[in-house]
């Protein structure tokens, strides 16, 4: 059974793989300036926020949860460091970070408190703190866009500068991805992030102390979100109301991609890393192939729900081969 | 009066009928009601009562389904979609050539469409929750949408459809008159039929319901179905309302929709609620969000209030509920899990 179980998902792991090589051959066919070094990178930086996220959103589906606040938090945090930078230009650009990951922080553990001691679901408290974070977004703002011009080059220069031709985004990413790979999978905390997911009732029995773990994730989700917002507004050089509207659409979108089971417990950081880089070619690759951008939204919606049913159907047939072989 | 007959019936008392979340719901109207008075001394017409609704009454449309999505345990946020989706596919038909009657016919057809791929793909896909089904196809309808009209209004409608937003009967208006209409068969259809029952069943207990004869897919199907047509009815009259349409148009509705229904003490753990609160949460919200509009608050301010009254809604139901409903694992996990136990639904 175990076995079957890994072969499926390094199978699924396989296919990605094999999806994003075509893909590439493709779009590169089409139109030569895709596999080129700038391009590359451009899209590495510009899949780099959804990459950081996206861990964030593993974890917390790894518990069953969702969270649809993502794109509010991000905006929230944004627009705050912005106005602070606005304010105070001398200000150091790791405290703009840090002031972001604050916001998204408090707002990550509201809204597990709400989860984990109030037993609210996860789809009514984040939306509603989805709502509550846009409409503070444009209280704080008073619905005014923080503009370049306003912000300090040392804030900026958290999205563009680099180490080594290698922006800091990406940087970001491939460390946190590091980071979470080992503390999911060699630290206790994370196995138990697992074990909530894939049990809740076998995990309280076995003295894992659930909703901490839950509070725990979400208050993780909320920090990745206020950072990914700071490297947001800093990489576009502009603060509105209406950033990251939806983009908890994507975030989701790239995790089912790479395989993190919507019920809960199963999902590798290897299909979450490929996942995120097909979801972010997907948004380089279409406009570069003259696919008009409206199209985007139902290519999305549609890689979501294929990716999901693709997900049931491979369950469906390991399960159905496990339990032939048993029968024998 | 429904759940009583699920509930062990202790008998009739005055303490325990003003108990009811909608007498605190009725007490919530009446405050913002006075508050608004204060506000504007032309308020308290009858006019205002009457006139009022016709600004917020076309999502009020699918909080009907809605409640009967959530009393089975599930939800639906592709709802917006839906209507908006439908409204853009009318448009375009129109100026394509069709007649306005066959338009908003196909309006209607577009929608129940999508209402029934949301209840055959949460029922053919048992392991998927409805979560993140109706998530998905959320993101399909309007992203067809898009598709269609790219970022272009539509509009021109024959003058005889703008009455349908705006129009009245004998003072009444006529979106009040429909949205009664549908109200009341809505209820009649959740409280006094055996359909009802069966809804309220699931919500409880999906698979004990399966065992028990009832077909719990053509009642799923059935309820996202109607979801899917009070989408269209939506789309018909925020359309005649706005006088066009865009493909972004109704964004944000799933979100209110949802804040409705709950704040009309429906329990997101599926079997239990009401179809009264629920209506008193629409006119709770509209004339909440009309006096806001005497005060000169700006819409976003809105968006934090509904918010914040949907998460409060849920923490005094949960509180409330908590003594008697005490579950070692949180209806949360059952609900975003999906009900189905993929090794127990698969076995023939």
């Amino acid at each position: 059974m175990k076995r079957t179980a890994t072969a499926s998902e390094s199978f699924r792991e396989l296919g990605l793989l094999v999806f994003i090589v075509i893909i590439c051959v493709a779009v590169q066919l089409r139109n030569p300036a895709f596999l080129t070094l700038s391009n590359i990178g451009d899209l590495l930086t510009n899949t780099a926020i959804l990459s950081i996220l996206s861990v964030g959103m593993m974890m917390v589906i790894l518990t069953r949860g969702i969270d649809l606040s993502v794109g509010a938090t991000i905006a929230l945090a944004g627009m705050v460091s912005a106005l602070t930078v606005n304010s105070f230009r001398a200000i150091s650009p790791l405290v703009s970070v840090l002031e972001g990951m604050a916001v998204g922080t408090v707002a990550g553990v509201l809204i597990g408190i709400l989860i984990a001691r109030f037993n609210v679901l996860p789809i009514i408290a984040t939306l509603g703190f989805m709502n509550v974070l846009r409409g503070l977004t444009y209280v704080v703002s008073k619905g005014a866009w923080v503009s370049a011009y306003q912000m300090s080059d040392g804030f900026k220069g958290i999205a563009t500068g680099g180490v080594a031709g290698i922006s800091t985004p990406i940087i970001i990413a491939v460390v946190i991805n590091l980071a979470f790979f080992y503390f999911i999978n060699h630290m206790k905390t994370g196995r138990q992030i697992y074990a909530v997911g894939s049990n809740p009732e076998a995990a309280d029995i076995s003295g894992i102390p659930r909703r901490r773990i839950i509070l725990l994730v979400y208050t993780i989700q909320g920090a990745l979100a206020g950072l990914g917002g700071v490297i947001w507004v800093a990489k576009f050089a502009s603060a509105q109301s209406d950033t990251a509207m939806g983009f908890e659409l994507s975030v989701i979108a790239a995790t089912v991609l790479g395989g993190v089971s919507i019920a809960g417990g199963s999902g590798k950081v290897s299909g979450l890393i490929l996942g995120t880089i097909l979801f972010g070619i997907l948004n380089n690759a279409l406009p570069l192939i003259n696919v008009s951008p409206f199209w985007q939204q139902a290519i999305q919606g549609v890689v979501i729900l294929a990716a999901v049913l693709v997900n049931v159907m491979v369950k469906r047939n390991s399960q159905r081969f496990a339990l032939r072989r048993r029968a024998i | 009066m429904a759940e009583r007959s699920i509930r062990v019936d202790k008998g009739w008392s005055w303490r325990s009928f003003f108990l009811q979340w909608e007498w605190l719901l009725v007490l919530i109207f009446i405050v913002v009601n006075i508050v608004n008075s204060t506000l504007s001394p032309y308020y308290l017409t009858a006019d205002t009562f009457l006139s009022t609704p016709q600004t917020f009454l076309d999502q009020a449309f699918l909080v009907l389904p809605m409640t009967m999505v959530i009393i089975l345990g599930m939800i639906d946020i592709s709802v917006a979609s839906t209507a908006a989706l439908s409204a853009v596919i009318m448009a375009v038909s129109f100026h394509a050539g069709l007649p306005m009657p066959l338009a908003a016919l196909l309006c209607l057809a577009v929608a129940t469409v999508c209402g029934l791929i949301n209840g055959i793909l949460i029922t053919r896909f048992k392991e998927l929750s409805a979560v993140i089904v109706t998530l998905a196809t959320m993101i399909i309808y309007r992203g067809i949408a898009y598709v269609i009209l790219t970022d272009q209004a539509s509009g021109d409608f024959p003058s005889w459809y703008a009455a349908l937003g705006w129009g009245s009967v004998g003072g009444v208006p006529i979106i009040l008159v429909a949205f009664a209409a549908c109200a009341v068969i809505f209820g009649l259809l959740l409280h006094s039929t055996s359909f009802g029952r069966r809804v309220f069943a699931i919500g409880n207990n999906l698979t004990a319901s399966r065992y028990s004869g009832v077909k719990t897919d053509a009642v799923i199907v059935t309820v996202f179905v109607l979801t899917g047509l009070m989408a269209g009815f939506t789309s018909l009259f925020l359309t005649s309302r706005m006088g066009s349409t865009r493909p972004n148009v109704a964004q944000g509705y799933e979100l209110s929709v949802i804040a409705m229904v709950v704040l009309g003490g429906v329990s997101t753990a599926g079997g239990k609620g009401r179809i009264g609160g629920p209506l008193l949460a629409i006119f709770i919200i509209g004339f909440l969000n009309y006096g806001l509009g005497l005060v000169n608050i700006q819409a976003q301010s809105l968006l934090i209030i509904v918010g914040l009254l949907l998460i409060l809604s849920v923490l005094v139901l949960n509180v409330r509920f908590r003594n008697r409903h005490q579950r070692s694992v949180p209806a949360a996990a059952k609900m975003v899990a999906g009900e189905g136990q993929p090794n127990e639904d698969r076995n023939p």
